[in-house]
């Protein structure tokens, strides 16, 4: 923190003289604002998904006619999906947790893990996406198509940013270490990527489970 | 060439694109290309690019961030106001059987470019200024949170702004009114660039208000100075924290409805169209539940303005601070269960239209404890008539009238009459020219000297504070009239000939704003010619309360050499009580951000991935999103942002300072 506690008493000298001016020279931890900046930026794209969600919502039974949701989706398809994301959160921690103990071939090993894993998602979805769209059943197709290819093809590219990321991070700590600076954007993108997680929990369970019980 | 290779390389974007047809916008492209030439060739002469480069366009200073911001807000005034101008001149003359001189297919850009402006590229840009230049200072800060960003926000911002004046002479703007109404902005009614223009514009601005509401935020958390809790925050700086809190919360829906409607213009999707179950009635509510917290965003800082200008100049405490704050979270709280009242008419229902109209309705009592709390403030104070006093006293004359005619709205039944009308035009103009633009001229008059070291020319600041609240009546009083009368908004031409007087006076009413808002620029202009006369080294010349004035004008880079510890409300003004002023010797080291061009080569790359969005020329949108990508990771490379300032500086500074003190006290 670049001062000292805000809501802290205002300092005072021994005979009780308040201090109106900082004389002495303070630590600057620099990058103390970024965790709480990134929590804001999290909230903010957590309100884009609740747009979406809401889509999905007015829209997720609008089938025009076209096929329903019951009869396209693949839910043993996703299961593994699913798995692999929540996985990949979990090495993501590992890769945490080395990170915080200094050690640098840990933290890469599980963040290559990790990124295998999202990679295997986002394979799994464009498959999942292209068998649709030869179906017949793409984004153009109903509303209730639309709302659904927004969802997670939003969330997908979610994903596809933090991959991106992934590897840069993996570069710059493999080039300079574990540094504070890299440390802190290793937890920045773990808020991320948990944040994904949660979020793919929202379309697993409103997308895909509700949604294939929809005729 | 192939017509292959054509569209390859070029889109739809053809020779037709450019109207050379159209005698208004050739005269106009004309004289900007003329006062563009005019402008870089002045540049290049003085041999001001570097300087500019250098310490402007990169600058990571939230300073001078917020005065570019505000020379954006300025610019963009210009071109909004000749919108409104034109408008006005139509309706004044498209009577008795005449066409007026603006064919459709112009008029409908014109008000639809009118809206968009003021509020994303004018009024967006005062408020997000005012509130980068203040707020550090008011909480004892040395910059943002996160400087880089604030820089990179301030250009994603003028590339929208710049796709905006682009859309003026290749191709065409929207035609679709500010909000882009679906399905009117859907492929079927609305087949130009048009509407692109418009989602890539406010998409690539948004990114820009976005980040500069998360930094703001977490300046002001982070940031302050010791001693300083949040309810011992000035009253402006608390209305900037509550403003952020609603960008942050309000610009990724209008990020996620612009995404879908760009869905549907660009995938083929559903959902605002009248087909394949589509409903574009989704789009009204999700446009709206960003628009209504936005209108709020604008207003709250001219709020705070006001506080600071009124208690200021009433030589006063601010009467009712713990109520002022806890009236603008209510506000903030409040702004997001109305959106429904812009849309009774949907057919929603009287029990979710007389919800939507109470809440409504109960945000008068907020803002109406913070008028009384003005009026309070004022009273028994010593007041001096200073020209920011000026405007907050306009505004409060001026407001309330807007206040009350939006309650009067908020009721169902009225607004089943009064939807859609020249009175809801004048409603909320009153609250927007009264509100914001008066609070930004306030707030311009109080904290010029801040930033310049002299004040602004009284003189012309009268001539110009006149002329606005004048011309500000004149023209939207007979909009009331009308409004009431039933006339509706955006018509181009009319049957009635007794409605003409009224549209007159209107235009009239225009023209003296035209003399106000020229007034401002020669007071500016004025008032640098004039700026020894003028100057003050006191850094405090209206006998300020708040941190800022303790510093000097302008303050050095740093902001303050000594960071001020805060024991009350109205730190500066306990201070000066108390005689403590800052030391005058012991300087140290101070830890600044370095400078950086990443700011402005990204946002242009976003601007070129928006234009070849908008005519479809795809490479250049692959190459383009390469590149900004590319660049950003190469960006984060570089891990050395930071330097210091050497003591021995700071003491030049600081010493150059104090003998100047001492000349003009002796």
């Amino acid at each position: 923190m670049a001062h000292s506690n805000p809501t802290a008493a205002a300092p005072m000298t021994e005979g009780a003289t308040p201090i109106y001016w900082e004389t002495e020279p303070h630590h600057h931890e620099s990058g103390s604002s970024t965790m709480l900046g990134f929590w804001l930026y999290i909230m903010s794209d957590c309100l884009i998904f609740a747009m979406l969600f809401a889509s999905w919502g007015v829209y997720g039974r609008s089938f025009a006619g076209g096929p329903t949701s019951h009869e396209l989706f693949d839910l043993k398809l996703v299961a593994v999906n699913t798995a692999l994301l929540l996985f990949s959160s979990i090495t993501y921690g590992f890769a945490m947790i080395a990170a915080h103990e200094q050690r640098k071939s840990a933290a890469l090993r599980w963040l290559l893990v990790t990124l295998l894993f999202g990679l295997g998602f986002l394979g799994i979805e464009l498959f999942e996406f292209s068998e649709l769209i030869h179906e017949g059943a793409g984004p153009g197709r109903s509303a209730f198509l639309s709302s659904f290819f927004a969802l997670v093809g939003t969330h997908g590219l979610h994903v596809f940013s933090g991959s991106i990321w992934l590897v840069t991070l993996m570069v710059q700590v493999a080039r300079k270490g574990l540094i504070p600076a890299n440390v802190r954007r290793l937890e920045c993108l773990s808020l991320f990527w948990h944040f994904l997680d949660v979020v793919w929990i929202g379309v697993f369970t409103f997308v895909y489970l509700l949604g294939s019980m929809a005729s | 060439m192939s017509e292959a290779v054509t569209k390859f390389l070029f889109g739809r974007l053809t020779l037709e694109a450019i109207p050379y047809h159209e005698p208004i916008l050739l005269g106009t492209f004309a004289m900007v290309a003329l006062g563009g030439i005019a402008l870089v060739g002045a540049l290049s002469y003085y041999k001001l690019w570097n300087y500019l480069w250098r310490e402007w366009f990169t600058t990571v200073d939230h300073k001078r961030i917020g005065i570019m911001y505000l020379v954006l807000g300025t610019v963009m005034l210009l071109r909004g106001f000749a919108d409104a101008i034109m408008m006005r001149l139509q309706q004044a003359i498209a009577f008795n059987g005449s066409e007026g001189y603006l064919p459709a297919h112009h008029y409908d850009q014109v008000f639809t470019a009118h809206g968009v402006i003021m509020i994303f590229f004018v009024a967006m840009p005062f408020v997000t200024g005012l509130m980068n230049y203040i707020v550090p200072l008011q909480i004892g800060a040395r910059d943002v949170s996160f400087p880089f960003l604030n820089n990179f926000s301030f250009w994603m911002t003028t590339a929208g702004a710049i796709l905006v004046m682009m859309s003026l002479f290749v191709g065409e703007f929207a035609r679709t009114g500010w909000l882009a109404m679906a399905p009117l902005s859907g492929l079927d009614y609305s087949p130009d660039v048009g509407v692109d223009y418009y989602i890539w514009a406010l998409q690539i601005a948004g990114v820009g208000t976005l980040l500069s509401g998360v930094n703001l935020i977490a300046t002001i958390v982070k940031l302050r100075a010791p001693g300083m809790t949040l309810m011992k925050m000035p009253v402006f700086t608390w209305s900037a924290l509550v403003t952020n809190v609603l960008i942050v919360a309000a610009f990724p829906v209008l990020t996620a409805v612009l995404a879908l409607l760009g869905a549907d213009r660009y995938l083929g999707t559903h959902f605002f169209t009248n087909e394949a179950g589509g409903n574009p009635m989704m789009y009204v509510n999700m446009i709206w539940i960003w628009g209504h917290p936005e209108v709020y965003i604008l207003v709250l800082p001219a709020f705070g303005v006001f506080s600071e200008v009124v208690s200021t100049f009433s030589s006063k405490r601010l009467f009712g601070y713990t109520s002022m704050v806890y009236a603008l979270i209510v506000i903030c709280i409040l702004s997001y269960l109305v959106w429904l009242h812009h849309f009774f008419t949907m057919g929603s229902g009287a029990t979710v239209n007389s919800f939507f109209g109470i809440t409504t309705m109960i945000i008068s009592i907020p803002t109406g404890a913070k008028i009384f709390n003005w009026l309070f403030t004022m009273y028994r104070g010593r007041i001096r008539f200073e020209l920011p006093m000026m405007w907050s006293i306009a505004f409060m004359l001026t407001f309330v009238i807007g206040g009350m005619t939006g309650v009067l709205l908020a009721v169902p039944p009225a607004d089943f009459v009064l939807h859609n009308s020249l009175f809801l035009v004048a409603h909320f103009h009153n609250v927007i020219i009264g509100g914001v633009l008066f609070g930004m001229f306030a707030g311009i008059n109080y904290w010029w000297p801040k930033a310049f070291g002299f004040k602004l020319d009284r003189t012309w600041g009268l001539v110009s504070f006149w002329s606005w609240v004048i011309g500000f009546w004149v023209a939207f009083t007979p909009l009331y009239i009308v409004g009431l009368m039933g006339v509706t908004r955006r018509l181009r031409t009319f049957e009635d000939p007794s409605l003409q007087i009224w549209f007159v006076i209107a235009a009239v009413g225009a023209g003296i704003i035209a003399i106000g808002i020229a007034a401002f620029l020669i007071q500016i202009a004025v008032s640098i010619r004039n700026r020894e006369a003028l100057k003050d080294v006191t850094g405090d010349p209206w006998h300020g309360r708040t941190l800022e004035w303790s510093t000097s004008s302008p303050p050095p880079d740093y902001n303050f050499a000594f960071t001020p510890v805060i024991h009350d409300l109205d730190a500066w003004d306990d201070m000066k009580a108390k005689n403590q002023m800052a030391p005058t010797q012991g300087w140290l080291d101070i830890h600044m951000p370095r400078n950086t061009g990443a700011g402005v080569i990204l946002a242009g790359l976003s601007m070129i991935v928006g234009f070849g969005l908008i005519w479809h020329i795809w490479w250049m949108v692959g190459l383009g999103m390469l590149s900004v990508i590319g660049y950003a990771i190469f960006h984060s490379f570089d891990y050395d942002r930071d330097f210091n300032i050497p003591a021995a500086e700071v003491a030049a500074t600081e010493t150059a300072r104090l003998k100047a003190l001492a000349a003009a006290g002796a």
